[in-house]
């Protein structure tokens, strides 16, 4: 079974990494359960507005995957991406902004929740068109292979995604071509309430990477560890030319699909199972179990991820609305680069 | 000056830049090995090499999608459609993506790509093969629509898309690129949004834009000769579009036509007749015509299809009738 080989490696990751490494990564999945977490307060106040899917539950998958990444390596996501974007270390000031439709968001207000982006820490986005990003991981992966730069594209997507044409032309793509790019599929079980099984023919979809020609694995996406482990392994073997990889990260949605989601679809039992491991409990179980942490370490960084998420929000409160003048800026750039 | 033609003429724009920047590159189905469904690349391959000149698999979606995110990664890729009719396979990484990133994330991306593709009917290629969708692109905001006529704007305007940061739809017609005309040498670029007066007159405008030119052109010589005097005017690139040189002709013509192969209901010629109205009205002696495709698939048969399309005749008939 994949999950038993990645289970070790897991283990092995936790000895190898240092203290502080293994903080960090508790400190980012805890600053993104608990800027949804605020998120969802904010929406049911009106302050959020539109369409709004929040990633709690799933925080092991983003943070062990770009923990994996050096800096100058490319990320993109879907609509769920706030996870994805705070992990790559956008500032949760300029991501709450963005999701208050503020000026000083990422995206100038323009984009919202669905529409995150951070060129200069090559979060290269947030996409609402399910298996739309495949194909520009595709391409920013071409980019650095034509520059020969060192880089790797990390694109996640839901397993919605396996179905549609772009994730068969782009994994096709990426292989023929071997492009430096890391799929990695959150399997979250469902597609709004649409059980995978009911989706596509091959539920366990890391299978999907044998005829593509690329290492496929399946991995405790709860286990932020594990995909740490084996994302550092894809990550690897793109440096070295050798080509894509897919990543099955297996995890859970704590909330429903989006904000107006009350997620009838799943039966209570089934959710408490998941609550059970909870990715952030578990990491906390194991650091302190292995005596790499303490309680009252941890506790200092959750209070400290608090104030910063409460001065996100005032941040968003008091920052301005975009100027109407905004509304037709940046729908062409002018020859002279000017919009 | 050299006479060569369309083709060539698009060729040497591509060679150009290619030889001029380094991060330009072409991609798209048959470009390299075949040397491109119509030719346009031929030869390239063997100077540029695959890394320039890049053959891809038969996926529409992910060809236009990869040359989006090799934009944004900082290259200047430029797509070729095998044809436009394909290219409907990728509308959702036109539309949805190409289009969107610069405005949706606040101006902080950029999509500096060209997509090229052939367009049009006249070869008995049958519905799936034969349409003219410059009216999809020119509807939606992020993109410009570039659509010569000429061969000295073919390499002008592709030379301009090139060098420019926007996402383009580059629209050529398959039975121009072997029409032949003047093309400067080197360095020539047309600037976007100018249209050509081709032909100036004083009794009615007709605007076009790709092979219509032509008709229109005919329909012109043929008007003078019963003393009509019509003023051509080719627009060039669809977005940005140049109403001001149109308003000013119909101010002085008081009647204006638009010639297109798009079909009629909901094509581009609606756009223009609604910009004339709202600029000249008062300048206008008559209503504004649409000569275009008639609002049917286009059929196989030969005399049917050249019943389908907009013709030098019907321009000259219509144009009799408004005079
Ligand atoms: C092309 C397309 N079709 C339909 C939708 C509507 N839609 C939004 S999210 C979603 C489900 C996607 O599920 P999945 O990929 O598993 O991601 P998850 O929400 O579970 O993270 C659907 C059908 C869409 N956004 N894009
Ligand atoms: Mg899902």
């Amino acid at each position: 079974m994949a999950l038993e080989r990645e289970k070790h490696i897991a283990e092995r990751a936790l000895l190898t990494m240092t203290e502080t490494q293994l903080l960090d990564l508790y400190r980012r999945m805890v600053l993104i359960r608990r800027f949804e977490d605020k998120v969802a307060e904010m929406y049911s106040r009106g302050k959020i507005t539109g369409f709004c899917h929040l990633y709690a539950g799933e925080e092991a998958v983003a943070v062990g995957a770009i923990s994996a990444l050096y800096d100058k390596d490319y990320v993109l996501s879907t609509y769920r991406e706030h996870g994805h974007c705070l992990a790559k270390g956008a500032s949760p000031r300029a991501v709450m902004a963005e999701l208050f439709g503020k000026a000083t968001g990422l995206s100038r207000g323009h984009g919202g929740s669905m529409h995150l982006f951070d060129g200069e820490l090559r979060f290269m986005g947030g996409y609402a068109i399910v298996g739309g990003g495949l194909p520009l991981a595709a391409g920013l992966g071409l980019a650095v292979r034509y520059k020969e730069e060192p880089q790797v594209v990390c694109c996640f997507f839901g397993d919605g995604a396996l179905p549609q044409g772009a994730f068969h032309e782009a994994l096709n793509m990426a292989s023929l071509w071997k492009l430096p790019v890391i799929f990695i599929c959150e399997n979250n079980f469902y597609g709004m309430g649409t059980l995978v099984q009911n989706a596509i023919c091959q539920e366990e979809l890391y299978k999907f990477a044998e005829p593509y020609k690329m290492p496929g694995v399946r991995v405790d996406g709860m286990d932020v560890l594990a995909v740490h482990a084996a994302t550092l392994e894809a990550a690897a073997r793109a440096r070295e030319g050798e080509g894509p990889s897919l990543i099955e990260a297996m995890t859970y949605r704590f909330r429903g699909h989006s904000m107006s989601d009350p997620a009838e679809y799943r039966s209570k039992r089934e959710e408490r199972i998941w609550q059970e491991r909870d990715p952030i409990k578990h990491l906390r179980r194991k650091l302190i179990q292995d005596g790499r942490a303490n309680d009252a370490r941890l506790a200092a960084i959750e209070t400290e991820v608090a104030a910063a998420i409460d001065d996100a929000v005032k941040f968003a409160e008091e920052s301005p609305e975009p100027a109407l003048d905004t509304l037709g800026k940046h729908v062409y750039i002018d020859a002279d680069g000017a919009e | 000056m050299a006479q060569i033609t369309y083709r060539e003429a698009l060729n040497q724009a591509l060679r150009e830049e290619l030889e001029r920047d380094e991060r330009v590159f072409i991609m798209g189905e048959e470009v390299g090995y075949f040397g491109g469904a119509f030719k346009v690349t031929d030869g390239l391959l063997a100077v540029y090499g695959e890394k320039r000149v890049r053959d891809t698999p038969i996926a529409e979606l992910t060809i236009v999608g990869a040359g989006v995110g090799a934009a944004m990664g900082g290259l200047k890729p430029i797509v070729e459609l095998m044809t436009i009719n394909f290219g409907l396979l990728a509308m959702d990484q036109i539309v949805n993506h190409a289009a969107k990133i610069h405005y949706m994330f606040g101006g902080h991306a950029k999509v500096p790509l060209v997509i090229r593709a052939p367009q049009g009917a006249g070869h008995q290629l049958g519905a799936q093969h034969s349409q003219s969708l410059e009216a999809y692109f020119l509807h939606c905001p992020g993109l410009l629509v570039a659509i010569p006529a000429t061969p000295a704007d073919a390499k002008g305007l592709l030379k301009s898309c090139i060098r420019q940061d926007n996402p383009v739809i580059f629209l050529e017609h398959e039975s121009l690129y072997g029409v032949k005309g003047d093309v400067p040498e080197g360095e020539y670029l047309t600037p976007l949004g100018q249209a050509s007066v081709l032909r100036e007159g004083k009794d009615i405008t007709i605007v076009s834009y790709s092979k219509c030119v032509y008709d229109a052109v005919a329909a012109a010589e043929a008007l003078e000769n019963e003393g009509v005097d019509a003023e051509v005017i080719d627009l060039r690139t669809l977005n940005p579009l140049d109403t001001a040189t149109v308003v000013e002709s119909v101010r002085k013509t008081g009647k204006a036509m638009v010639v297109y192969e798009g079909w009629r209901t909901g094509g581009a010629g609606a756009e223009i007749a609604a910009q004339i109205y709202e600029a000249a009205f008062d300048h206008l002696d008559a209503p504004v015509e649409r000569v275009a495709t008639l609002d049917t698939p286009i059929p196989y048969n030969a005399r049917l299809e050249k019943a389908a399309l907009p013709g030098a005749a019907d321009i000259v008939k219509i144009a009799e009738r408004m005079v």
